[in-house]
């Protein structure tokens, strides 16, 4: 019994000693297919970049579709799928030719016709196409290849919009895909770009597969932006969606995906000792935190309180708990963010010098008693849950009774969407960010438009000089005259506060040494990159 | 765990102090798991004189490892790892004392009315196989994520899994006890209900309810500190183990302190409970002990 | 014992009902409105009452459960809110690395907790018998996410024996199938280890002490001999129950293993469900759960019949 035990017992032992030998020794072999392994941002949920915002859903858009006009990197528009355009001598009438060689992922060719359903249908979406088309009397096809769209009036954003680089991005859908209600999204993904959507492998929620568009002709100037040629050198692209931002960081670590879009912060000194791991930030524009109050209920919708959310506010402390490396944040008073040609530092005073005591005193004569002030705390989310908590803590310092609500972003935006008092289910204050993509132009930047009710985003701002400004710098075509409106608007900005900026950083990106190519832009592009 | 008894018989004559030994000799586990529980209860009362405010966020001192006046470190807003992991003790224990409470009491009554009255028993029972055939995890995070995070929500949510688990064991107790000669014979005579449940009944169910309710209570801590993890527990502002837990995994190579401090005091006290719960079990309630 | 088959499978059908009741209601306890939840952030008032009515949420309740009923019975379980694809689909897809991940925890599960029962068992009261108590405690004690983590860092990271993550189907080879299942496996067995083995334990010792082995011990009968022909085989009907309700813990296990892995499977798709709200998954994930939890008790009492014929109904 003894020995028989004694077998047993080795036997087990040697099991479990030459089972992980044998795992270790066999690894997967390497295909001579080109994937590239990207842990995106966030799950694609949405597969249609005109029916939704988010940002993933727009870089999946630029896999698959493309634009007539894209954005270089000095923020010019350039011709993507156009050759050119021509622009009447009264600026009222645009012509514009699409270049040869455009086909749809189905074979059939790419039609003046396609255009104009397309723009019509972002148009009904996007906050610059509603504004474009205020200005447009008609957008019809002249002929296969040519279309032409006139103004009523001259407008100075015609190709800014067309070019517009962030969501609602004006991808081109096929005709029957772009007759598809707004406010539907696409059944099919049909598109022109430089990658094939591969509905088969999907599987929402882990991994998304964009296989090479073989019949894409690429422009031959070099990549810059969303401009010039897309190049693609690999034969998929593999989005593997990882929710644990450690977990991610390890895969990178272990080579099991070469790409992570987005780095948490903290984890950048994890990897700067890897040799095989390259730290990059792609896009240079940079990231805005917006503390944004409701200004339909007390106490913020007095002037007053809003400008002592300005002198609470200290940026530092909300980078600090958010980012931490203080190479990738910097304090910037700017609406419309630093190291952008409307950078300016006028009336940013109040939001860079902290007041407690200033701060105290707008409240007081805004009439503020103690009463509960919701803040909605998006807990999914680490950046806004951490500024969330830092604005509890500032709050509560002012004196202020504030009521911190844990959700998720799920259920955070179908709160904010409530005009109701705070007393029925409304809130007070919640915090998202944007990206310098959309934050960088008064027109772009969703959170300055002050249309009230009716037309402002969440929070509902209402001031007529904001609207009257921003209506001037959308005809005005001349840059410098442009900064000249801005500086009014920013001034005029800081006494309305639609939304307190907390502060400006710069999202890393990681990837493996094994890529090259990868392209520095504040949307992350896959083309060009080479797995090597 | 089951305690060896070595047969020291119990004198009349022995003081206090010699029959505590006695007792620790004969039943070690009940007094180890009491004696790690206390110690828990004892530093939660102390939160307030030991501990500083687990709340105040001070992001220049972030992520620092344990060390003189932060002897637990500090997490990624600066906030106090011990303070916290102190404070968490409370929401812990509150959490799975009340659903330990809380499910014994709801399920006690349900219990004893299904084991007498049959046409509701029949009833009843069948909506208590309903429940437990969903899983307990997807049964209290669905509760959560209606309800809205608040601790009394996640009490809730935590109880009702477990409740048709406690009403299984009341009403098996009761239907046995029925059938006994006496109790039977009471009926038949006429007793009032509620002294045939006082004298009977109940006497009979508390043993295996107490060591049921350890069992609850153990497994509601570990519950409430994997709804946290999920995102569907507590409100991340209190912090509780599974909100440190969950907030601190992101870090976890870089500053495993966030996560190692709050795991060991959940894993501690976890164990306090269940080696209490086989104490008890080996102790009060002979008939399971003999099963398990 | 057919007429009891017979019986057992008919009283799954209120067991279910009661399921499906709760399925239903989940979606119509919420404190916000679903068509709202539903619409997305630009939505328009109008976009609202549209997306209400092609849900049906303007019928009365009766007749919204009855819709759904309906079409439950079609296998129609209503379609992703935030995917826009059917959730029979979406189940469907994760369907293979759950059940291959619940069908590894098992196996290594029993091959590890049995014999260590046995083990205490035979050896009671000894130092064995303490630490294999021990351990099953702990392993009740330790919260799975904790093992988790504190496995990748030693065998991912410091090691860097295994993958830190992810799945490859079995289709695709045993080695790289196991190489990624092996850690979430023994996290997501450890409980189940700790149930078994006390279960194990216990009814091995209680079979032990009874006179008819007493008899074959003093008979002399190899020890090995009693162990696995008497013990074993009488302890063979608790151990399959603890089986059966441990597939509660199991499912439970698995929501926080797919995520700590990131494993594609049911477990991760219920995290994401529900953290977005998407009460089509989320009712859909609650039924199949449900459904697999009284199908494997199912067959485990008609199991019994075969197992114990001692047991007669």
């Amino acid at each position: 019994m003894k020995s028989r035990r004694m077998n047993l017992k080795s036997t087990l032992s040697a099991l479990a000693l030459a089972a992980p030998l044998a795992l270790v020794a066999m690894g997967n072999d390497a295909s001579a297919e080109k994937v590239l392994r990207v842990a995106p941002h966030a799950d694609l949920k949405n597969l249609d970049p005109i029916w939704t915002t988010a940002y993933i859903t727009r870089n999946h858009g630029y896999l698959v579709y493309d634009t007539l006009i894209a954005l270089d990197e000095k923020l010019r528009p350039q011709p993507q799928m156009l050759e050119k355009w021509e622009v009447s001598d009264d600026g009222l009438k645009y012509t514009f030719t699409l270049r040869d060689g455009l086909r749809w992922h189905d074979g059939s060719p790419v039609v003046a016709e396609d255009a104009v359903a397309s723009l019509n249908r972002w148009a009904k979406r996007d906050t610059m196409g509603q504004k474009l088309m205020d200005f447009t009397d008609s957008l019809v096809a002249s002929s296969e290849k040519v279309f032409v769209l006139t103004l009523k009036e001259p407008y100075g954003l015609v190709l800014d919009s067309i070019g517009k680089i962030s969501s609602n991005t004006p991808f081109m859908m096929k005709k029957e895909m772009a007759e598809t209600d707004p406010f539907e999204q696409v059944p099919e993904v049909i598109g022109s770009g430089p990658f094939i959507f591969d509905k088969d492998a999907w599987v929402p929620g882990s991994k998304v597969v964009y296989r090479k568009n073989e019949a894409y002709v690429p422009r031959s100037e070099p990549a810059s932006y969303a401009a010039g040629g897309k190049v693609v050198k690999v034969d998929t692209v593999e989005w593997l969606y990882i929710p644990d931002p450690a977990t991610t960081m390890n895969a990178l670590i272990a080579g099991e995906i070469d790409y992570w879009e987005t780095v948490a912060p903290d984890l950048v000194p994890a990897m700067e000792g890897d040799p095989n791991i390259v730290i990059d930030v792609i896009d240079p524009l940079g990231t805005q935190g917006w503390l944004r109050p409701n200004h339909l209920n007390p106490p913020f919708d007095n002037p007053k309180a809003r400008q002592a959310l300005l002198h609470m506010v200290r940026q530092a402390d909300y980078l600090r708990a958010i980012v931490g490396d203080e190479k990738l944040w910097r304090e910037c008073g700017a609406y419309f963010m630093c190291d952008t040609p409307l950078d300016t530092a006028i009336g940013a005073d109040p939001l860079m010098k902290q007041d407690f005591e200033m701060a105290k005193k707008l409240l007081a004569e805004a009439g503020y008693n103690g009463e509960k002030v919701v803040l909605m705390q998006p807990t999914d989310i680490p950046v806004l849950s951490g500024a969330s908590l830092v604005t509890a803590q500032l709050l509560r310092q002012v004196g202020v009774n504030v009521e911190v609500q844990a959700m998720d972003w799920s259920t955070l935006t179908s709160r904010r969407a409530e005009k109701k008092p705070v007393s029925e289910g409304g809130w007070n204050i919640f915090h998202t960010y944007s990206t310098g993509a959309d934050t960088s132009s008064p027109i772009s930047n969703a959170g300055v438009s002050a249309g009230c009710e009716e037309q402002a985003w969440f929070g509902w701002p209402c001031d007529q000089m904001i609207e009257d400004l921003r209506d001037q710098f959308s005809r005005e075509a001349d840059p410098e005259k442009q900064k000249q409106i801005v500086k009014k608007l920013q001034t005029r900005l800081f006494e309305v506060v639609p939304y307190v900026n907390y502060g400006q950083w710069f999202q890393p990106a990681a990837y493996r040494k094994n890529l090259s190519g990868v392209l520095v832009s504040p949307v992350p592009f896959f083309w060009n990159i080479e797995v090597n | 765990m089951v305690a060896t008894p070595t047969e020291v018989p119990l004198g009349h004559d022995k003081t206090v102090s010699r029959r505590a030994w006695d007792y620790t000799r004969r039943h070690p586990t009940v007094v180890i798991g009491l004696g790690l529980l206390l110690l828990m209860v004892v530093i939660t009362l102390l939160a307030p004189v030991i501990a500083a405010d687990p709340l105040f966020m001070n992001p220049i001192d972030r992520l620092r490892a344990p060390q003189e006046g932060m002897i637990f470190g500090t997490d990624m807003y600066g906030r106090d790892i011990f303070s916290r992991t102190i404070y968490g003790s409370r929401i812990s224990l509150t959490v799975g004392i009340s659903v330990a409470v809380l499910s014994t009491v709801v399920g006690l009554a349900i219990g004893l009315i299904a084991g007498y009255n049959r046409p509701f028993d029949a009833i009843v029972m069948r909506i208590m196989d309903g429940i437990m055939a969903i899983p307990a995890i997807l049964l209290a995070i669905a509760l959560v994520s209606l309800a809205g995070a608040s601790i009394q929500n996640v009490i809730i949510a935590i109880s009702i899994p477990e409740i048709p688990r406690v009403v299984r064991l009341v009403r098996s107790v009761v239907l046995t006890i029925r059938e006994q000669p006496y109790v039977e014979a009471a009926i038949s005579v006429g007793t009032n209900f509620w002294k045939i449940l006082w004298r009977h009944i109940l006497p009979n169910t508390v043993a295996p309810l107490i060591v049921q309710a350890t069992y609850v209570c153990a497994s509601a801590m570990i519950l409430e500190a994997i709804l946290s993890f999920l995102g569907a527990g507590t409100p991340p502002e209190i912090p509780t183990w599974g909100n440190i837990i969950a907030e601190g995994r992101t870090y976890f190579q870089r500053a495993p302190w966030i996560i190692f401090f709050p795991g060991l005091f959940l894993a501690i006290t976890v164990l306090a409970v269940n080696i209490l719960g086989d104490g008890l079990r080996d102790n009060l309630d002979p008939r399971v002990a003999r099963r398990m | 014992m057919y007429a009891y088959i017979v019986r057992r499978i008919l009283a799954t059908i209120p067991v279910m009902g009661v399921v499906a009741v709760f399925v239903f209601l989940l979606l119509h306890l919420t404190p916000g409105d679903p068509a709202t939840v539903i619409a997305g952030d630009y939505a328009r008032p109008e976009d609202i009452v549209r997306i209400r009515e092609q849900l049906g949420l303007n019928d009365p309740l009766y007749i919204q459960f009855g819709n759904w009923l309906w079409r439950l019975f079609q296998g129609d379980m209503g379609i992703s809110i935030f995917s826009n694809l059917p959730v029979t689909h979406l189940i469907q897809q994760r369907l293979e690395p759950t059940i291959m991940m619940a069908l590894t925890t098992i196996i290594i599960a029993i091959a590890i907790a049995v014999p260590l029962g046995v083990l205490a068992a035979w050896k009671q009261g000894t130092w064995v018998d303490r630490a294999v108590m021990v351990f099953a405690v702990l392993g009740f004690s330790v919260p799975i996410f904790v093992v988790a983590y504190a496995m990748i860092w030693g065998f991912s990271i410091k090691l860097k024996w295994l993958p830190v993550q992810g799945y490859t189907p079995i289709g695709e080879g045993l080695i790289p199938f196991l190489r990624n299942i092996i850690m979430p496996a023994v996290a997501l067995g450890m409980v189940y280890v700790a149930l078994i083995a006390r279960i194990t334990r216990a009814s091995v010792m209680e079979v032990l002490n009874e006179d008819y082995i007493r008899t074959a011990r003093a008979k002399g009968l190899a020890s090995t001999t009693i162990l696995i022909r008497h013990a074993l085989k009488n302890a063979a009907v608790p151990i399959v129950t603890i089986i059966g309700i441990g597939i509660a813990l199991l499912i439970g296990g698995v929501v926080v293993t797919e995520s700590v892995f990131n494993i594609p499977g049911l477990g991760r798709l219920t995290v994401d469900a529900i953290l977005r709200r998407d009460y089509p998954i989320i009712q859909g994930l609650i039924l199949v759960f449900s459904g697999v939890y009284v199908l494997v008790n199912l067959l485990i009492d008609i199991s019994y019949t075969f197992l114990d014929p001692r047991i007669r109904y």
